[in-house]
Formats: C-alpha cells, structure tokens, sequence
C-alpha cells in the first residue's frame, strides 16, 4: 500500500492519461450520441493501456486478466450502448444528445 | 290506561291516510269521545287523594332508573277532562270546517297525535315523561300549523313555533338536570315528598332550587307563550282555526302551568323564582293585552288575548294562588275554545276574510255564532254569572293577598283591557252594519254549530265549581284538588274579596261600555291623536322586527361566516398546508431534472471522481 | 356458539369471494345474503352475550399468527364493541340495499361493500392490538375505492383526501402502538400483542420532549388517529368532502359505522394506556368537541348542499359523544355509549334519504327541490320522522342519548353543561330548515312534480332502521341491560386515579 502515488511517470501513462483526458472531455462535450459512446471506449483504452504498462512492468499476470475483463465488457456494453442509440434514432429521427429531453422536470 | 286507545287510535290514523276522506273525519271525533268517555269513568272511579299508577323502566340516571310512569289523580283527572272533552268538540267542528280540506286523513291523524302527546303529558308521573309529551305537542303543533305547507308562510310559522318552544325546552332539560343533582329523582311524588321533609334541604340549597325552578318556568315561558318567547303563537294562527282552538287555546299552552303547578311544592320553597313567575306572567298579561286592543285580524286579537289570559295565570302561580290557576285554566280552555271556534264559524262564513274590518252586522246571518259568541265574550270579559268571573276574581284575589299592589294593578288593568279589545272585537264584527257589501255569509251547519253551543254552556256553568270563599258555600273545584294543590293562604275578611270582585267587574263594565261608545260609531280609521300609538300596537311593539334584526340576521350571517370562510379558508386550509408544502417542495426538486442527458453525464463523472477521491484520501492517509 | 365472532368476520369475506365469479345481477343478491346472514348472526351474538361479564373479553376466539412476538389473530366482545358490532352488521343490508341501482362494475362495488363489512367488525372485535391496527389500515382501501371510483364529480380528491387524513394520524397510532409493545417487552419481559396485556404497562410521566412526557406521546398518537376519524373540530374537514362524493351506501356506512371507530378507539386505547395523560388532555378535548357540537350546526345551518348538511350534522352528534367521554361520569359514558348506536341509525337514515332522493332527481341542492311532501308524502313522513330521532325528539332514540350525556356533563361541568344544551336547539334549527326547503313551500322545478314516492327496495331499507329508532327510544334497556354495570366500573378501572363512584345525588331518597 506504501508504494501508492510514489512511482515515476512512465511515457506510457502520458499516452494513458491524454488517452482518458481526450475521452473525458469529449464525453462531456460531444452531441452526438455515437460519439459520446466512442469517448466512452476511447477512456476504457487509456485504462488498458494503464493496466498493461503495471503488467509489463511488473511482470504479474493481473494487469492483463483486467485488460481482458475490461475488453469483454467494453465489448458488450458497446453493443448494448449501440442498441439503444439505434432505437433512440428510430424514436426521434437524431442521435443529438438534445433530443431527448422527457425527462425534463 | 286512557291513552292507549289513543296511541292505538294514531296508529289507525296514519295508516288510513291513502284509504278515506270524509270517514277520517268521523273516526278521529270518535277515538277522542272514546278516550273522553275512559277520562270520565277513570275520574269516576276515583277516590279523592289517591292515584292509579302504571310504570315501566326506561333508562337510569345517576345511578337511580327513570320510568315510563304514568299517574292519574286528581289534577290529571281535571285537565284529562278539558283535554279529552274540548278536544272531541273540536275534532267534531273540525268536520266541518275543513269539509274542503284535500287530506283530511292526514289533519285528523295529527289531531289525534296531538291528543295523544298532550295525555301523556299530564298523566305523566315524572317530568322525563312529561317531557315526551312537551315535545310531542311541541311536534304536533309544527305538523299542524304549518298543515297548509304549500304556503312558505305558513311553513315557516310552523318552524319558529317548533323553534322558539325548543329554546324553551333547552331551559326545560337544564332545570331537569339540576333537579336530578338536588333530589336523586325526577318523579313528581318524590320530589314533593322531600320537600316536605323539614330537614331535607337548608338554607344553602336555596340558590339550587331557586335555578331550578327558573329554568323549568323557562321551559314553560316558551311553551305557554310568555315574555319573550311568546312570538309564535301569534304567527301560529296560520294554521287551520280547530287547531288554533285546541292547540293554542285550550291545551298546549296550558301544559306550561300545568308543569308549573305539579312542581308547585318546589316553587313553594323557591321564593325568588316565583317572583318571577308573577312578574313575568303579569307584565306578559298587560303587554299582550295592549297589543291586542289594535289587531286587525280576528285571530290574531284571540291568540294576544290568549297570550294575555295566560300572562294572567302565571301570575297567579307566582303569587302561589295555584288552584286560582288551575281553574282558570279550565274556564279559559272553555270559553276560549269557544271564541276561536266561532271565529272559526265566522272565518268559514266569510269564505276566508279574517280582517275584522271588513266585518260587520253579521248577528243576523250567523244567529247561532252570535249567541254563542256573546256568552264567550262575556265570559272573558268576567261578567258574573259566566265562569270567566269567578275564576278571573279568584286569580285577582290571590295576587292581591299575596303579590302585593303593584302586582295586582297589573292584572287588573290587564282585565281591564281584556274587555276593552274584546268588546271592540264584538262590536266591529257582529254589531252595526255590514262592512263587506259584495259578501253573502252563511250560517255554518249544525256540525259546526252544536260544539259551539257546547262550548257556551260550558263556559256559562263551570263556574259555579269554584264559588268565591266569602259565601262560605262548599267550593267543588278547590276540595277536589285540596290534597294535591297548596292552596295560597287568603284572609277571610269578606270585604276584600267582595270589594276586589266589585272593583274588577266595575271597571269591566266601564271598560266594556266605553268600547261600545268608541266603536260603535267607529269608521274604520283611526283618529289622528291615537294614531302614532295605534300604530306601534298594531305593530305588536315591533317585537319580531327587533328579534329578525338582532338575532336571526347576525346569527344567519355567523353561520354563513362559518360556512363560507372559517371551514374552508381557514381550518381546511389548514390542515391541506403539509400538502402544499409537499407539492411546492416537490415542484422547487424537479427543478434539478434538466432532462438534459449532458447534464448527466457530467454530474456522473463529477460524482465518480468523488468518490475516488474519498477513496484515494483514505488510502494515502493509511 | 362460541365461535360467533369469528363467523361474523368470515361471512362477509365469504361472500365477497362468492361474488368474484358472480355476474352484477347475481353479486348483488348474494351480497344482500350475507348482509342478511350477518344480521342473523348479530342477532345470536345479543342472546349470547353476557351482561355479567361486560366488563372483559367475552367468546374469544384465537388463532396464532406471529408467536415470537406474541401476536394472534384474536377476537373478543365485551361492553364497548358489542353495540357496534351490532350496530355494523345491521347497517350493512341498509348499505346494500341502497346501492342497488348502481349500474357500473357493481360486482366489485358489493365485494367493496363486504370486505369493508370484515375490516370494521374484525377491528371492532380484535383484541390483539396488531391485529386492530392492520384492520384499522384495512378499512382504508375499500372505502378508498368506494369514494374513488363510485363516487360524485370530485371523487377523487375528496377520497384521496379522505386517505391521507386518516392515514397520517394511523401512522402516529402506529408509532405508539410499537411504543408500549417495546415497552411491555421491558417491563414485564414477554411479547404479547394482547390489548388487555398492554393495559398493564406504566409508561413514565416524565417529560421527554417538550414537555411531553411518553404517556403524553402514547396518548397523542392514538388520540390523533381516533380524533380524526370521529371527527373532532378542526380535523373535521375531510368528512364533508367524504360524504358528499361517496355513494349513498357509502356515506351509510362511513356515518354509522366508521366514525364511531374512532370513539371506540378512545375508549379502548387512549384511556386505558394512558389515563393520565387523558387527564391532562381532558379540558382540551372538551373545549374542541364542544366547539365541534356548536360550529358543526351553525356551519350546517349555512349549507346549500343536502348531503354536506348532514354531514356536519355528524360533526355536531359525535361532538356531544366526546363530550360524554369527557365528562368523566357513568352518565356521559352510557349517553355516549348509547349515541354512537343512535346517530348511526338516524344519520344513516337520513343518508338514506338523500340518496333516495338523488336517484330521482340527481340533485342535492336545496334550491333545487321544495314542496316534496305533496308529491312524495310518505317519504316526507319518514323523513320527518327521522328528522325527529336526529332532533332528540323524546320517545325516539335520539333523546336517551342526549339526555344521559348532558345530564353528565352538567354534572361534571354546568358550564359546558349549558353550552351543548344549546347544541339542542341548534339541532333542531338546522334540521328543520332542511326540512323546509326539502319539504314544504312551493316546489323549485316542475321536474319535482313527477317524482315517484318510495319503492319496495326502500321501504325494505328504511323500516328496519326505524324500528330500532323506536325500540331505542322506548326501551333503551333492551341494549343498556345487555351492557351491564360494566360502564359503571369503566371509569373506576381504566382511570383509577379518579375516584369516581355513581352520582351521589344532593340529598339521597328515602332517608331514614
């Protein structure tokens, strides 16, 4: 527990962290349904590629058993995501975010 | 018992209603002569100072059980005979006078109830059954006023009738409870009983029986009409005149002396109160006698004079001259009835005019009303032989031996009147000239006519029951009712009775002459110098103006206040505030649903970042 | 014989399954049967009732239900419910009969009916607490849809009103309820839901929260509930918006059987676990019942609306049954005990009446009506006649009633003694101004003309009613006897700090 916030900054975490800043900020500022989705996979990669880094750096396997999780539900969450917006296009005709405002008030 | 052939006899009434129409009629005079003929033979079989008795538990009070008593003595005999005897009379005349009446069925069978109602309320043997009575009459004389209902009018002088007795009544209740906190009892028997005791009561509980008393006279003030609860029974002659005779003549009213006089041994201890017994009955008697002297329809004259009549009696009672009372009681409920049923005769006669200007010179077409009519007018104006003198003299002796000056100058001036109005009333409707020309009366069939005469004889001859005390001759009335009734302690001085008899019907005779002159010769309208007087008069003192202007209108516009904005506005609202202030609360929340998915998404990551944070602070402090 | 109780319970549940599968026509004579068969079986209940024994739990029936906590399906009669058991399944043919003529889903309108039938005469009869507040609660939802869903035009508000007041002051009960369960449980050890068991707990009279002590809290929340239900001024306002929408069985029932629950609570709950406190809070409650009798009649007086007339009729009557209960005597206690019986067959009566009217004429305004006594007179007589048992007319029901709790309360107080004397005569007023403009006068619209008088199906409601009107007022024994001396030791058992003993008169009869 000791070793928490005490390590160097690899140049990999500066890809991870730009990975997850670059996917937060465009789910935040994006319209678009598809590509607030797209943000959303874009932050889960930053993740991976944190987990790998640990992995490789310390040589255990657990960075990469989450890698795979993280994939696999990444993946099905996707999809899942992808069936609603597709369902929502069919309701309103757009996948703007702004569209759907019923559960205003 | 008397009165279950009657209570059998209701039954029957109201059931007839969808089957007869003129046999009603017959039915119902018949039932009341049955029960008149069962009086007669129960008083028959009477010995003096005793009762028959008849009881059944009802409910208990304060730990003791009050009963269905019923008890017929002496007293219940004498007033079970008025009622029984004039009111078969009067079902008899009502025959006739409502021969055009629509649900004859239905009149006759509140006829019969209310002969019902009123036995039991003076055969009652406590006053919880006493009162079922009073309320029963009370009841009966709402249906029956208030007969013809088509007439909002008259409806509504059914309802104050009702009304104004209940108030009455409510003094009534309280005076019963106090009875029950002082005696344990309401049994008329017992209570005499323990006042009697010299020990029973000291000079502490003076105060109690004096508020007792009070408040049952309370309850008699407004059924026997007296101040300031007399103002139904003036609007009650809306109802039908047989009912005007029995109900408000010869009966009901009556029942608030006749309470009075069975609880006399407690107004016999309770001094104060039955100063104010005489007090009120006196200022009634000359208050309803002036307005009397102006009334222009004929009932209306009858109903003040009955008023005034009674005004009288409760003077009487207050001056402890109870016997005098009584036997008034019965010579009024004789000629009385007389005078409303030939009033009624006349009414029918002028096909509905009641307006006793517009009569006049009917002697000649109605020969027999005019006769019987005389003798009831002499009667009430207290010209001897007729009963009316000698019971009027009683009462007048009484409250001069033991209410004082003052007291007896009230009840003579109140005679005094009395002849004035009813010799005016005499003269402008049977003497002179005819004053409706168009009009064509018709003596009423033998129907109608034989009660009357009935009624005359009786009021010409039960005089002679109660001779006045100087001429030492056996007084039937007085010894008959000796054991039940105290009898007010007269001096025996011949030349105060005589002289009180000579002064009273002197200035009866006087009275009586000067309404001739004045009348006589009178046109109709009233001379400039009395009219402001007249006025007020006719306008009854402006008693029920005053009464509509200070009670009911405020009172309407509380009620309407109540309605209308405290319960709403206030109470309601009150209570629904949590509601309000869930829903505001709950419309001020919603305002944190943008419905805007960015906005949540925002609001999402802000919140994860939270909790990682607090995570991350735990861990880095560990 | 001895499981009375529960067949009075199960009947009505019976029927109410009976009618599922039933078509309208046929749910409505066998709703009337069991009606009928409760009826019968009241009438047992009055031969096998002991008088000697009034004073406790009599023909108890059990059943376990939750025995860890000492909770079971329990039923029991004694002096306060068994009139109102009576009274109930009485009532409930009434109820049934009136509601004939409804004409949409009137399957589930009787099945309503029924399962309110259950909920009140098993709550009556409940003697596990528990058990008499799930039926407490119980009773809500059948009166709910009977608001709701038969109702007038403002139904829904008027039933969801009626749901949240009643409610809100059960869930303070209910908060009280588990305050003695606990503390039974730390007094004495045992868990047990039996009410006479909870009797004997003492709750601590030393303030806790504004001066409140827990007595005062126990006695707040059940009194809060029952003061609601019965109603007492000013949580009176859901009762006119109640009646007024409810259907005419409906508002029979809610008058004559419902309200009374909520005195009965007060005797059974209020004053026996907490009599202190009820001490405490007696001139309260007198103040705000005797307000209640006053404003309830003057407000009557300035209706326009015949059936909101009655209803703050009803305010006006079951102030003076809390001003008995007040009055801290055996007579305020017999005369309260007696007008709960009485106002629900007058009121319920004159309910009646207004329905019977609204079916012909769909209108409850005065303005609207005038002059019926020519065109419907024997319905005119009934409603006179009625109007008269309201009234405390003597003879009649009414007047034992009354007379027995002004007498106490006079005793008690004379002031307030004077004051609902006057209650009396603004009874009358009201009434007979109702009876005016209903009754007598000139007749608002010609439609008035064509009405037809009484049917069988009423007649067959109302006689019954009556008769018990005159039997009461003749022969008031025929119940108070049945009762025993049990009201009599009421008060010396429940609030032993008080010594009261009968009314000892001024000076007693017969002295030696």
């Amino acid at each position: 527990m000791g070793a928490i916030g005490t390590g160097a900054l690899y140049w990999t975490h500066y890809i991870a962290i730009s990975l997850i800043a670059l996917g937060l900020i465009g789910f935040l500022i994006r319209r678009n349904a598809v590509v607030v989705l797209m943000c959303l996979e874009l932050m889960l990669q930053g993740v991976n590629l944190l987990f790998l880094e640990a992995s490789v750096r310390t040589g255990t396997p657990d960075g990469i058993l989450m890698v795979v999780l993280i994939i696999t539900v990444g993946a099905a969450e996707a999809a899942v995501g992808l069936g609603i917006i597709l369902n929502l296009f069919r309701l309103k005709g757009t996948v703007e975010l702004d569209a759907f405002r019923s559960l205003q008030g | 018992m008397i009165f279950v052939p009657l209570a059998g006899a209701i039954v029957g009434g109201l059931l007839l209603r969808p089957i007869s129409v003129r046999r009603a009629g017959v039915l119902a005079t018949l039932v009341a002569a049955a029960s008149f003929v069962a009086t007669v033979v129960l008083w028959a079989g009477l010995s003096p100072g005793s009762a028959v008795t008849f009881s059944v538990p009802w409910f208990p009070v304060g730990g003791r059980m009050v009963e269905w008593g019923f008890r017929f003595d002496a007293l219940t005999a004498v007033m079970c005979l008025v009622v029984t005897g004039i009111g078969s009379v009067i079902h008899l005349f009502s025959i006739g006078y409502m021969s055009e009446d629509r649900t004859p069925a239905r009149y006759f069978a509140y006829l019969n109830l209310f002969l019902f109602a009123m036995l039991v309320l003076v055969t009652a043997d406590n006053l919880a059954v006493l009162f079922v009575g009073w309320e029963g009459v009370g009841l009966c004389s709402y249906l029956l006023i208030g007969y013809w209902y088509q007439d909002p009018v008259k409806a509504a002088a059914g309802m104050k009738a009702f009304l104004v007795n209940r108030i009455g009544d409510a003094g009534f209740l309280i005076g019963m409870f106090l009875c029950v906190g002082i005696f344990g009892t309401l049994r008329f028997e017992e209570i005499a009983r323990l006042l009697g005791q010299a020990d029973a009561f000291s000079l502490g509980d003076l105060p109690k029986l004096n508020l007792a008393a009070l408040f049952l006279f309370a309850g008699a003030v407004g059924k026997s009409a007296q101040i300031p609860l007399f103002v139904w029974l003036p609007d009650a002659m809306a109802g039908p005149t047989p009912v005007s005779a029995l109900i408000h003549a010869a009966t009901m009213v009556t029942a608030g002396i006749y309470l009075v006089v069975r609880m006399s041994p407690l107004f016999q201890v309770a001094a104060d109160a039955s100063q104010v017994v005489a007090v009120i009955g006196g200022a009634t008697a000359l208050f309803a006698a002036l307005i009397a002297t102006s009334q222009r329809d004929i009932k209306k004259v009858l109903a003040y004079s009955t008023v005034s009549q009674l005004g009288l009696i409760f003077l009487a009672l207050g001056c402890r001259a109870y016997l005098a009372g009584i036997f008034h009681v019965v010579t009024h409920a004789f000629f009385k009835a007389l005078l409303f049923l030939g009033a009624g005769s006349v009414i029918h006669a002028m096909h509905g005019e009641q307006d006793i200007l517009k009569m006049g010179g009917l002697r000649r077409a109605l020969p027999h009303t005019f006769l019987t009519f005389t003798v009831g007018w002499l009667a009430i104006c207290g010209i001897p032989p007729l009963s009316g003198f000698f019971s009027k003299d009683l009462i007048l002796f009484g409250v001069l031996s033991n209410g004082g000056w003052g007291l007896w100058l009230t009840g003579t001036l109140a005679s005094v009147l009395t002849a004035f109005y009813m010799t005016r009333l005499y003269v402008l409707v049977f003497l002179g000239q005819s004053r409706s020309p168009g009009v064509h009366p018709h003596e009423s069939p033998p129907v109608m006519s034989a009660p009357l005469w009935c009624l005359a004889i009786g009021s010409a001859v039960v005089g002679f029951l109660e001779l006045p005390h100087f001429l030492h001759l056996p007084a039937v009335f007085g010894g008959y009712l000796h054991a039940l009734i105290p009898e007010a302690p007269m001096p025996d001085g011949p030349l105060g009775e005589v002289g009180a008899m000579l002064v009273a019907t002197v200035l009866a005779v006087c009275s009586i002459a000067l309404a001739f002159v004045v009348f006589s010769r009178a046109s109709g309208t009233v001379p400039g110098w009395a009219r402001p007087v007249v006025g007020v008069l006719e306008g009854k003192f402006f008693v029920d103006e005053l009464y509509h202007r200070v009670i009911v209108e405020p009172f309407g516009w509380i009620c309407a206040r109540c309605a209308r904005v405290i319960d709403p506005r206030i109470v309601d609202a009150g209570l629904m505030l949590p509601a309000r202030l869930c829903r505001a609360g709950g419309t001020v929340l919603s305002l944190v649903q943008w419905g805007a998915v960015q906005f949540y998404l925002l609001v999402f990551v802000l919140g994860a970042l939270a909790v990682l944070w607090a995570v991350m602070g735990r861990m880095v402090t560990l | 014989m001895s499981s009375i109780l529960f067949w009075l319970v199960a009947v009505p549940v019976l029927g109410s399954l009976i009618c599922i599968p039933l078509s309208d026509r046929y749910a409505r004579w066998a709703a009337l049967a069991t009606g009928v068969v409760g009826v019968v079986l009241a009438g047992l209940l009055y031969a096998a009732f002991d008088p000697a024994q009034a004073d406790r739990f009599q023909l108890a029936v059990e059943f376990p239900w939750i025995p860890a906590f000492g909770i079971r399906f329990a039923l029991g009669v004694d002096a306060l419910n068994f009139p109102l058991v009576l009274l109930s399944k009485l009532v409930l043919p009434v109820a049934l009969l009136a509601s004939w003529g409804e004409q949409r889903h009137a399957r589930a309108f009787m099945i309503c009916y029924l399962a309110l039938d259950a909920a009140m005469v098993g709550c009556l009869l409940a003697t596990d607490i528990f058990l008499f507040y799930v039926l407490w609660e119980a009773m809500l939802i059948p009166m709910l849809l009977l608001i709701g869903v038969w109702g007038s035009k403002e139904r829904v508000y008027a039933a969801v009103k009626f749901f949240l007041f009643t409610f809100a002051g059960s869930v303070l009960m209910l908060a009280a309820v588990l305050w003695v369960f606990v503390e039974h449980h730390a007094q004495i050890g045992a868990y047990t839901g039996d009410i006479a068991a909870l009797g004997s707990v003492v709750l601590s009279t030393t303030p806790v929260l504004y001066g409140l002590s827990p007595m005062d809290l126990v006695f707040l929340g059940f009194t809060l509930a029952f003061a609601v239900k019965v109603p007492l001024f000013p949580l009176h306002t859901w009762l006119p918006d109640a009646h007024v929408q409810a259907p005419t069985g409906g508002s029979i029932l809610l008058a004559a059987v419902l309200l009374k629950l909520g005195t009965y609570g007060l005797l059974r709950f209020s004053i026996p676990y907490a009599p202190l406190a009820f001490l405490k809070f007696q001139g309260a409650l007198s103040v705000l019942s005797v307000i209640g009798i006053v404003y309830g009649a003057w407000v009557a007086l300035a209706q326009t609306d015949m059936k909101r007339l009655i209803a703050y009729s009803s305010v006006s009557h079951l102030g003076f049954v809390v001003l008995g209960i007040c009055a801290l005597n055996t007579d305020g206690l017999t005369g309260a005990v007696l007008q709960m019986v009485n106002h629900g067959l007058s009121t319920g009566a004159l309910f009646l009446l207004v329905g019977i009217l609204y079916e012909r004429r769909h209108s409850r305004e005065l303005a609207d009506l005038g002059g019926l006594a020519e065109f419907m007179p024997k319905y005119a007589v009934f409603l006179v006649f009625i109007a008269c048992s309201s009234m405390a007319v003597p003879g009649l029901n009414g007047f034992v009633g009354e007379f027995l709790v002004l007498r106490g309360v006079f005793q008690a107080s004379p002031l307030f003694g004077v004051v609902a004397v006057t209650g009396v005569v603004f009874g009358a007023l009201y009434l007979l101004v109702m009876l005016r403009a209903v009754l007598f006068g000139p007749t608002a619209s010609s439609e008035n003309r064509a009405l037809s008088d009484l049917s069988l199906r009423d007649w067959a409601a109302l006689v019954p009613l009556c008769i018990f009107i005159v039997w009461l007022g003749i022969a008031p024994g025929a119940l108070l006897s049945r009762l025993g001396g049990s009201l009599d030791g009421y008060w010396r058992k429940a609030v032993p700090s008080l010594s009261i003993g009968a009314d000892v008169p001024l000076r007693e009869g017969g002295r030696s």
